[in-house]
């Protein structure tokens, strides 16, 4: 990709010193907004009745009305534009996208505008920052898209009485409204708001600028925060430093599961630093006055902790899984596959294995907490954190912490990118319970042994077995899938702050799937991709919601109790079962002898999905014939080609993606040579922070694929898997593949998710163009030498 | 308490502490409150942590102050500002060349130290550079940094 043109800025958000200091001065938003040259007071609408009653400020006590522009927007007489969002930047762009929509809708140049974000003090509660759910979010109904609109038609309004001129026959550019056959007749938005609020709620039936109107949404606009990375100039979450602050290190069991047995601090008696040391059931830390000096005191503290839970064996995890008692549900059930079956000229079987996966963080997780009062209604709590969700953070520390949420602050900070429930939510418990105990800021980053060990929520390890029938004219004609998945905990809430680790060593309890039988589907919910992209997915009465034609379709999961904590990492669950799904096609297909993408193309009806496909196969040159490639021989290096798709969701983005590789049959090593992906997410906002999101998505995806496998030793109840070179992820100086996008954008259609599809496709692209190689069908992640030698000599 | 001097991006300073292993890294980040340089591993595993020293990079997590005393530490704040960035930050820039940044000090400084020691460097020996120094990036910007540090080797920034 080129990269267009863009506007140029140069305005980070508010920086963490920044809002630290206006902490400091105890100012409430009004307040800031008096200081940022902003009075908003009672701002009423000329024809509307006056709501200058009940303008409670957005305040620090989180009670942030979303329905209100006044929650999402502020125009300074300054014309300074001022906006709040409840979505986050973790480096995937979307702080920048948020710009342009602000800057799109309201016709200002984006040095304009300033975006707060993620402040549970400021900012309007949108949950968490995931799941390819932001432009979804922000563009769709109750989002920022809304606010501005709203705020826009007003804008106009006013502008229109004091033009004296129908809105139809005004401009705007720039912030100033101006009569479109005599631009000397205008008004400034800052003129027309006169400092004041504008008192209104979101208008649903508000119209969104039309896109064809576009100047910079649909740009590729430079990333604004950029400039202050590559200078070293950015404050991550890493780099908060608060007046006081102290330093802690948590003492974490390596037995997964022990308890606190006893605690000896006679070893850091005489160390230097101010050591104190912090103990709430099994949570153990320590504080001291440097990092330094806390890592020398974690170190020496001495604690009896007693056996730990057992831990399946670690060769025998996927027949574990199978044996267990489960929570079951059905995605789709036709009722019929047993006897559709019977009636196939020809059957496919195969089981796809899936290993226990970390986010892996490339910083270790930090947070800073500033606990004041202990606990109980006048204690505070003010937090700097990574998190994905402040506000799911918020109400799960204050339970945590047994303070009212209404006193408890969480503010969000950038981390380096943390791809799902990392350890961002529990070092932020962390530091929570230590401030609180010694009564001072406290900062907390993990070692890279609490991060791999003890630290996050994992993926959860996978096993899909899959059947199909097909009829003598090679079509499918029925699709069975029975998948086993893994579950402990995950992001945390108020109602279950146990779902992390430090909750649980505090001693709240953490859910697990109850075994429970399945109840018939009420509707094709497909959100974790457990159906392929080929079943029709009817259910009852309901429109067929699948992307494809096989009407003889059952999907069953079952749930267990996992023994690690889980949660979503990127693509989660989505990307273990189109790993088997999309693998299995493949493997249907050379059952029949048809090329994969022609083959996927005529069990498909979704004509968006049937795009990408072709797109991602012509990018790629795409040699159309049956797999295995005719003529490779059975040893040395030979190449291949594989294809993969998905509608990331079931209905959140479209991607296809072809694989090249080069096998070492002998030595058994895979080497990706280049990938192609095309993918419609709807509209693009910013093609190149798309196409930037695409490629690494797509190689991390190959990263997962190839090296990445928790381990651990059942015996010793130890996870083994403890640092960069005991959980290898690829890394500079392993070949680098090519990396190929094509971004199919249509206008007039929703926006959809755009992170987490790649990554979604690579492990099953990967696998069939091994199998297009070699003829051998890697059915377990990850594709490490021994297991493609171990799958070439079954 | 000890006393040891060194030059930090072009500043001569005196840091005073008790260990004298305490590694470069904690100094740089808390005592000069410098950001450039971050933890990632504490092992010398990630390359987050990445400064030069005497020009040469080095990990500074695992380095001792006792060992970079009297020394010249380059971070790379110590290259260029927004305002004002050094080519290879502009070609990084320009390339929009990561996810997040937080490994940016490791591939920045590994490349810069390579590159300027061997001026018009290609792709394939930028690559192979870079793969002597056990470098990560959990985003996996990799095909973007190798095209920015191409940039910054060809002049064209």
């Amino acid at each position: 990709m080129t990269l267009k043109e863009g506007v140029p800025m140069n305005r980070p958000s508010m920086t963490p010193d920044a809002r630290a200091a206006l902490e400091k001065a105890g100012s409430s938003r009004r307040d800031f907004m008096k200081n940022a040259g902003m009075m908003l007071i009672g701002f009423s609408m000329a024809g509307q009745a006056s709501k200058l009653a009940a303008q409670s400020p957005i305040n620090p006590s989180g009670l942030v009305d979303a329905t209100q522009v006044d929650s999402w927007l502020a125009i300074g007489a300054d014309e300074s534009i001022t906006a709040y969002s409840g979505k986050c930047e973790f480096g995937q762009g979307f702080q920048t996208v948020q710009y342009q929509l602000i800057a799109e809708e309201l016709s200002v140049p984006m040095d304009r505008v300033t975006l707060i974000f993620c402040d549970t003090g400021y900012t309007p509660d949108q949950g968490v920052t995931s799941g390819s759910q932001s432009h979804l979010a922000e563009f769709g109904p109750g989002g920022l898209r809304q606010a501005l609109d709203t705020a826009r038609d007003a804008l106009m309004e006013l502008a229109s009485q004091q033009l004296d001129a129908p809105v139809s026959q005004l401009s705007v550019q720039n912030g100033v409204v101006f009569l479109t056959s005599d631009p000397t007749q205008s008004v400034t938005y800052g003129q027309l708001v006169k400092g004041k609020r504008f008192n209104l709620t979101l208008d649903p039936n508000t119209v969104p600028k039309d896109p064809s109107q576009y100047t910079i949404l649909g740009t590729s606009v430079p990333r604004i925060d950029i400039p202050a990375k590559a200078t070293g100039q950015f404050q991550y979450v890493q780099n908060v430093r608060l007046r006081g602050m102290l330093h802690g290190k948590v003492v974490r069991p390596r037995v997964w599961g022990a308890k606190v047995v006893s605690v000896d601090q006679s070893a850091v008696a005489g160390l230097p630093g101010n050591i104190q040391v912090v103990v709430k059931n099994d949570f153990v830390g320590v504080v001291a006055d440097t990092e330094w000096h806390a890592i020398q005191a974690a170190a020496a503290l001495n604690v009896s902790w007693s056996d730990g839970d057992p831990l399946p064996n670690f060769q025998g995890l996927y027949d574990f899984m199978q044996q267990q008692p489960s929570a079951d549900s059905l995605t789709v059930d036709s009722g019929d596959t047993d006897s559709t079956l019977q009636q196939a000229a020809q059957m496919v079987s195969a089981q796809y294995l899936h290993p226990y996966q970390m986010h892996g963080a490339i910083a270790s997780s930090c947070a800073v907490a500033d606990v004041r009062g202990g606990t109980g209604p006048n204690a505070t709590a003010r937090i700097w954190s990574a998190t994905q969700g402040v506000y799911p953070q918020r109400d799960s520390v204050a339970v945590l912490l047994g303070i009212p949420n209404a006193n408890v602050r969480v503010i969000f900070v950038e981390g380096s990118g943390c791809y799902g429930c990392n350890g961002n939510d529990t070092v932020s418990f962390d530091a929570a319970l230590l401030s609180q105990a010694v009564g001072a800021p406290v900062r907390v980053q993990f070692t890279r042994l609490d991060e791999h060990t003890a630290g996050e929520n994992y993926g959860p390890a996978h096993v899909n077995k899959l059947n199909a029938g097909v009829d003598k004219n090679g079509q499918i004609i029925v699709w069975t899938s029975e998948a086993w998945t893994l579950s402990k905990g995950g992001r945390p809430s108020a109602a279950n702050p146990g779902n992390i680790i430090t909750g649980a060593l505090a001693g709240f309890p953490t859910p697990v799937p109850k075994p429970a039988p399945a109840n018939p589907p009420r509707t094709f919910a497909n959100n974790s991709n457990t159906a392929c992209n080929y079943v029709t997915g009817a259910v009852g009465s309901n429109p067929p919601g699948g992307t494809g034609t096989v009407a003889s379709q059952r999907v069953l999961v079952h749930s267990i109790p996992s023994p690690f904590f889980t949660g979503p990492l990127r693509s989660p669950e989505r990307l273990q079962n189109t790993f088997a799904n999309e693998s299995f096609m493949d493997e249907i297909a050379a059952a029949v002898k048809a090329d994969p993408v022609q083959f996927r193309a005529r069990h498909l009806k979704d004509a968006r999905l049937i795009a990408v496909l072709n797109a991602a196969a012509k990018a790629a040159n795409w040699d159309t014939r049956p797999s295995p490639k005719p003529g490779n021989a059975r040893t040395g290096v030979v190449t291949g080609r594989g294809v993969s798709c998905v509608l990331y969701e079931g209905d959140n983005g479209y991607c296809a993606l072809v694989a090249e590789v080069s096998v070492d049959q002998d030595a058994g090593t895979i080497t990706v040579t280049r990938l192609t992906a095309s993918q419609d997410s709807g509209p693009a906002s910013n093609p190149d922070g798309l196409s930037n999101q695409m490629e690494g998505g797509a190689l991390q995806g190959m990263s997962r694929a190839l090296f990445e496998e928790v381990k651990w030793n059942d015996r010793a109840g130890v996870i083994t898997s403890t640092d960069w070179v005991s959980y290898p992820v690829f890394q500079w100086g392993m070949p680098l593949p090519v990396i190929q996008t094509e971004i199919i954008s249509p206008l007039n259609v929703p926006k959809l998710g755009a992170g987490e599809c790649t990554i979604t496709l690579v492990g099953s692209a990967i696998a069939n163009a091994v199998f297009d190689a070699t003829g051998v069908r890697m059915r377990r992640i990850p594709f490490t030498p021994a297991n493609f030698l171990a799958a070439k000599g079954s | 308490m000890a006393a040891y001097s060194l030059t930090v991006n072009g500043n001569a300073v005196s840091l005073e502490v008790d260990d004298p292993n305490t590694p470069l890294l904690y100094l740089l980040k808390d005592n000069l409150s410098l950001n450039g340089p971050k933890f990632g591993c504490g092992l010398g595993q990630c390359g987050s942590c990445t400064v030069l020293l005497d020009g040469q990079p080095i990990r500074s997590c695992i380095t001792a102050i006792s060992d970079s005393a009297g020394h010249e530490v380059i971070t790379i704040e110590g290259l260029g500002t927004p305002d004002n960035p050094h080519p290879i930050q502009q070609a990084f820039i320009e390339e929009q060349a990561m996810h997040c940044g937080y490994c940016l000090s490791g591939p920045m400084l590994y490349g810069k130290a390579f590159i300027d020691q061997n001026p018009g460097a290609t792709q394939d020996q930028i690559l192979a550079a870079l793969g002597q120094s056990q470098l990560l990036c959990r985003c996996h910007s990799h095909n973007r940094m190798l095209r920015a540090l191409v940039r910054y080797a060809q002049g064209a920034v």
